[in-house]
């Protein structure tokens, strides 16, 4: 009984992992004839579903052999990949594969992909990742941008200024706000924000820059709690000795608070920063969804949660697995970024 | 002037807080504007289809209840494990670490991993799949929350177990869960907030009904995804229909958030 029990618990701590990297390798798994297809150009490719006619059947051919090369070097950077799944994937590739012809083995393709291609198709869709992999990273640039210094603000006035009556229940209300939907927050910024967003900057009511906001306004209660948090850890009597010595306020709360505090601040702002990466429902609202470069602050985008959210149920085939590809994408950098922010900045001092 | 600057950066951060504050109460103000003013009897009473939400309300509540059904065993137990058998290992380190990262992982992530393992091979959305999403992100808060909880159970209470020589489970489910009891149901509780207001992984897992079901195996109603949908229409009784939801739906989520709060509150004065 007692061993048994024993092993149950150490299997339940263990999903923890298996549920992490069965994401890794089903994403992978599923992604994997879009990397085929695109390779690494994906991600540095604009276009979004445009048809191409196919025109040198030879160089699709070389291309999709550099694309195996570049897709291995992907695979190594990924942790956790066994061969048994290398396996399933090269059999899965090849039933998706866009519908070109007899799958025997490459060196078959480069040599009858010529006439077979005249045949049966003569465009293709090309997908790019570019788009909202920039529109991803510049809304959430605009995010932390506002939301930092606000936070900090927030955070300052909480731990250092407020009186106790004042500071505590303004704090259980950022805290209750956090903890608010992110959904709730999009509503808001496509019937109240965003008109008033685009009044002031000019631009249509959905835009990067109401995304940017939005986002700022969600991460904000976030941000702001963890920062108080962390400053509150620091020891009153040095805050005292400082005092003592004549310094004023700010000079307490730059020289000894912040140095103090300064690891457990950083981390709280990559978390927010992690979360603002991630966030599908604040930002679907307000970023229009529109796979066009944003050529000022107030055009309208697209990011990768979006694109997911939008396009993932109308999808089969190739258009799906380019979906599967820019979901790990989002997912190995924020894992990046969160993992990052763990463990150099909030390691627990136990 | 140090005490010009001192004063100039104490009243730019108070303003800061009053900025910040004052968009939050903004948010919460007109969402309770449009919210009440769109609530009457007939959305808990009526279904998707003819203008209610009484088959969302129920869909939801049921799919993170379900999530919590899923998530909270697993999720305990590990974290059991991480603080009473791991002995400190670099193993329970670990993995420790990874559930607090798994805990900010993107939601739709984690809603594009589901479809993929349950929803394309079964061939069609369903309760189920919505309720796994759910409880793939409630896992690593419970198991924070459990870890955490036994951490603050006195080492003394453990020995008395053992010397008594109960076994160590026995001493594990009888002494010290008893005794961190109620840190750990409000962190469920906490948990169980934060997942009913999740949209993004039911979108493609749960999908959306019109109709009232408690059939799992099918597509299933959910509040959240509803409002996504309602919010765009241009129909203006389906924008408030939304409305009303997102009301509901904060009111509840801040409810549970209060109630937990007051728990651990009245437990500190014990």
């Amino acid at each position: 009984m007692e061993s048994l029990f024993k092993k149950i618990a150490s299997f339940s701590a263990t999903t923890i992992l298996l549920i992490l990297s069965s994401i890794f390798i089903v994403l992978f798994i599923y992604a994997k004839p879009a990397m085929m297809e695109y390779g690494v150009k994906f991600l540095t490719d604009a276009r979004w579903g445009v048809e191409v006619p196919i025109n040198q059947p030879d160089t699709k051919a070389t291309t999709q052999s550099t694309a195996k090369a570049d897709t291995k070097a992907v695979n190594d950077d990924t942790v956790n990949m066994d061969d048994e799944n290398d396996d399933n994937v090269v059999v899965n590739t090849e039933d998706d594969d866009d519908g070109a012809v007899n799958m025997d083995d490459e060196g078959d393709d480069v040599v009858n992909t010529g006439d077979d291609d005249d045949e049966v198709a003569t465009t293709k869709t090309i997908y790019g990742g570019l788009v909202p992999i920039v529109g991803t990273i510049l809304s959430t640039i605009i995010a932390m941008i506002l939301a930092v210094p606000l936070a900090m603000g927030i955070a300052i006035f909480l731990s250092e200024i407020a009186p106790d009556f004042i500071a505590k229940p303004v704090g259980i209300a950022i805290e209750l706000l956090a903890a608010i939907p992110s959904i709730i927050y999009g509503m808001w910024g496509l019937f109240y924000f965003g008109p008033i967003v685009s009044s002031i900057f000019g631009g249509g009511s959905v835009s990067l820059l109401v995304a940017g906001f939005v986002l700022a306004i969600m991460i904000i209660p976030f941000m702001a709690s963890l920062t108080r948090d962390s400053m509150n850890t620091t020891p009153a009597v040095l805050k005292e000795s400082a005092y003592a010595m004549g310094a004023t306020k700010f000079e307490v709360i730059k020289d000894v608070v912040f140095p103090y505090a300064k690891k457990g601040i950083i981390g709280s702002m990559i978390l927010a920063l992690g979360r603002a990466l991630g966030e599908t429902m604040a930002v679907a609202f307000v970023i229009g969804g529109v796979f066009t470069f944003p050529k000022s602050i107030t055009d309208p985008t697209v990011s990768i949660p979006v694109v997911l959210a939008n396009s993932f149920s109308e999808s089969n085939g190739m258009s799906l697995s380019v979906l599967f590809y820019l979901a790990l994408i989002l997912f190995i950098i924020s894992f990046a970024v969160i993992s990052f922010a763990k463990f150099y900045f909030l390691r627990d001092k136990k | 002037m140090r005490l010009f600057i001192n004063k100039l950066v104490l009243i730019l951060s108070t303003l800061a807080a009053v900025i910040g504050i004052g968009f939050l109460f903004w948010i919460l103000i007109t969402l309770s504007i449009k919210g009440i003013s769109a609530i009457n009897l007939h959305i808990f009473t009526a279904d998707l289809v003819d203008n209610g939400l009484r088959n969302l309300l129920v869909g939801q509540f049921t799919l993170a209840l379900m999530a919590v059904v899923i998530g909270v065993p697993i999720g305990m137990v590990a974290g059991i494990y991480l603080q009473e058998y791991s002995f400190g290992n670099k193993y329970a380190e670990f993995i420790r670490n990874l559930s607090d990262v798994m805990m900010s992982a993107p939601s739709i992530v984690i809603g594009t991993f589901v479809y993929a393992i349950i929803v394309n091979p079964v061939g069609h959305v369903n309760g189920w799949a919505g309720a796994i999403a759910l409880a793939i992100m409630m896992i690593p808060i419970v198991v924070r929350t459990t870890d955490d909880m036994l951490g603050l159970v006195p080492t003394e209470l453990r020995e008395a177990g053992v010397a008594i020589g109960a076994p160590k489970y026995k001493v594990i489910f009888d002494i010290i869960i008893r005794a961190a009891k109620v840190g750990i149901m409000t962190g469920i509780l906490l948990a169980f907030a934060r997942i009913v207001g999740e949209t993004a992984p039911l979108l493609f897992t749960s999908g959306n009904s019109q109709y009232f079901t408690m059939n799992l195996n099918e597509e299933f109603p959910s509040l959240t995804v509803a409002i996504y949908n309602l919010a765009t229409m241009p129909d203006q009784n389906l924008v408030n229909l939304a409305w009303a939801g997102a009301f509901l739906l904060t009111v509840f989520v801040l409810m549970i958030n209060l109630i937990g709060r007051f728990i651990t509150k009245e437990k500190k004065r014990l």
